[in-house]
């Protein structure tokens, strides 16, 4: 056969689908009408991303659960393989120290574990009541104030704040300068250096408060690892960055499913007036699970590359060919999940995604159903009346952050 | 019913405890998961097979029911 030049092959590619996909305007909470057909048709396939490279995209919840958890599929982000989420990522990669975000097993296994001590199930269970209580003086605190407000700023964005100063052990009269502090680093809105400037702060601070939990050490996080320094299982610096990365991941993530959570079950006031009327814990935490489900808010998918030879199905996937697993188009998985599209607390919704599968399954996962139980348990009994002060179409949705949030919630009781 | 756990495999996530509280439990310092009842009785049948499905690092067998 004699040489093909390279037009077909382009011509090819040229046609592959661009990630991310678009949602639908009509359907603001549901994933990419594009993602729901590849994952029907064409269940494995290339897509084209922002710097011109063509990894996998995996859209079915079985293939996502064969592969995630194989050792061969990597979250190594100095291979050029890598499909970096945008350059900002592909920029930073290679100055960025070994965590557990981008190191594969041993060493993964080795930094989760560890970190891993304060996430035990016995121990978030007990920060149920320091968590409710913050629930319950943010809902007071609304009660006294305006009425329209928006619920992000009210109680959205400052609940993880706090929980997660409780986690890394801040002293409350630190609270404020933490709470504004990660409010800007969090804030799209700002500029780069305002945001960098934040950030430092943070991280000098943490840095500050490590030193001081060697001397005199509590109950949190801070202190585990302080601990971890001491004995020379992790350097300073690792724990610096340990820290930061515990607020990045787990504050926005939490502040857009309590809002976002909100939006879903103000446009579907049948299971809103299920969960409100529950008794039992188990249908409050299988609400929790079914929503996280429903809008499996990490709209970037996860990223791996492939460090072997793969074959799945009817394909190959190479060494050194990056892959994106579309978590929301696994979440909808008729397979997995029949009448996927509708949201059902009563469902069992236990086997969804929306926290990754494999090693690098968040970390968090538990601490952030116990927020979201707590939070949905009070907010929606105590304000049985609430409902969007805004018409659904006036929302501005966040398309390219790493999580799909709303950027604010008016509401009114 | 007999249960397996392997244990290097385990990545720590406490799904397990979640699911099946009187079969798993988890070290305290970091997390990995015990098993606490290699024979559990049929009644916590369910929760097993629940612990087998969520566990993100396939580290649970259910070898006889
Ligand atoms: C509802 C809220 C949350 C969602 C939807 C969420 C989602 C996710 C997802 C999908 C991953 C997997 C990334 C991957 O496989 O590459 C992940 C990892 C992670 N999450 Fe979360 N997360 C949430 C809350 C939290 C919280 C509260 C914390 C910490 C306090 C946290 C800390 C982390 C960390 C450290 C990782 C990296 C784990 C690793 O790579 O081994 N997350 N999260
Ligand atoms: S669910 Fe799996 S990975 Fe998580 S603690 Fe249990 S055995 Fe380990």
């Amino acid at each position: 056969m004699p040489d093909i030049p390279s037009c077909p092959v382009t011509g090819a590619s040229e046609s592959l689908p661009e990630y991310p996909l678009p949602r639908a305007a009509e359907c603001p909470l549901a994933p990419a009408p594009a993602a729901q057909e590849l994952r029907a048709g064409k269940p494995i396939t290339k897509v084209r991303i922002w710097n011109g490279s063509t990894p996998w995209l995996i859209t079915r919840h079985a293939d996502q659960r064969a592969l995630l958890p194989d050792p061969r599929v990597s979250d190594d982000d100095l291979d050029p393989g890598f499909p970096y989420v945008n350059a900002h990522r592909a920029e930073i990669a290679p100055v960025t120290p070994r965590l557990i975000t981008n190191t594969d097993a041993p060493e993964h296994t080795r930094l989760r574990r560890t970190v891993n001590g304060p996430f035990v199930v016995r121990r978030i269970e007990t920060m149920r009541a320091p968590i409710q209580k913050i629930v319950d003086d943010l809902i007071d605190d609304m009660l006294a104030g305006p009425n329209p407000i928006d619920l992000l700023k009210a109680f959205a964005f400052p609940l993880p704040s706090l929980v997660i100063a409780e986690l890394l052990g801040v002293p409350y009269e630190d609270h404020d300068f933490f709470q504004r502090n990660s409010g800007v680093v969090l804030d799209g809105a700002v500029a780069p250096e305002v945001a960098r400037k934040a950030s430092g702060e943070l991280a000098a601070y943490l840095d500050r408060l490590l030193t001081k939990k060697m001397t005199d050490p509590g109950e949190d996080v801070l202190s585990e690892m302080a601990g971890r320094v001491k004995a020379g299982e992790m350097t300073h610096t690792e724990a610096v960055h340990m820290g930061v990365a515990m607020l990045i991941a787990g504050h926005e993530t939490t502040t857009t499913m309590i809002s976002l959570g909100t939006l879903a079950f103000l446009q579907h006031p049948d299971q809103l007036a299920l969960l409100r009327e529950a008794e039992d814990p188990k249908v409050i935490a299988n609400a929790v699970d079914e929503v996280l489900r429903y809008l499996t808010i990490v709209q970037t998918g996860v990223r791996r590359v492939a460090k072997d030879d793969i074959e799945i199905g009817d394909v190959v996937i190479r060494k050194g060919d990056g892959m994106i697993f579309d978590l929301h188009a696994a979440n909808w998985d008729p397979e997995v999940f029949p009448e996927a599209e509708c949201l059902d607390i009563t469902r069992p919704a236990r086997i969804h995604q929306a926290f990754g599968y494999g090693p690098h399954q968040c970390l968090g996962q538990n601490l952030a159903r116990l927020e979201l139980q707590v939070a949905y348990g009070a907010l929606y009994r105590r304000i049985p009346t609430l409902r969007l002060a805004a018409d659904l179409a006036d929302l501005e949705f966040d398309h390219t952050g790493t999580t799909y949030g709303v950027k604010s919630l008016p509401v009114a009781w | 019913m007999l249960v397996e756990l392997d244990v290097p495999k385990c990545v720590a996530s406490g799904q397990c405890v979640m699911a099946a509280p009187d079969v798993f439990d988890q070290r305290e310092d970091d997390g990995v998961a015990i098993l606490l009842e290699e024979h559990p009785g049929d009644e916590l049948l369910d929760e097993v097979r629940e612990a087998v499905a969520i566990c993100p690092a396939a580290a649970i067998r259910l070898a006889e029911q």
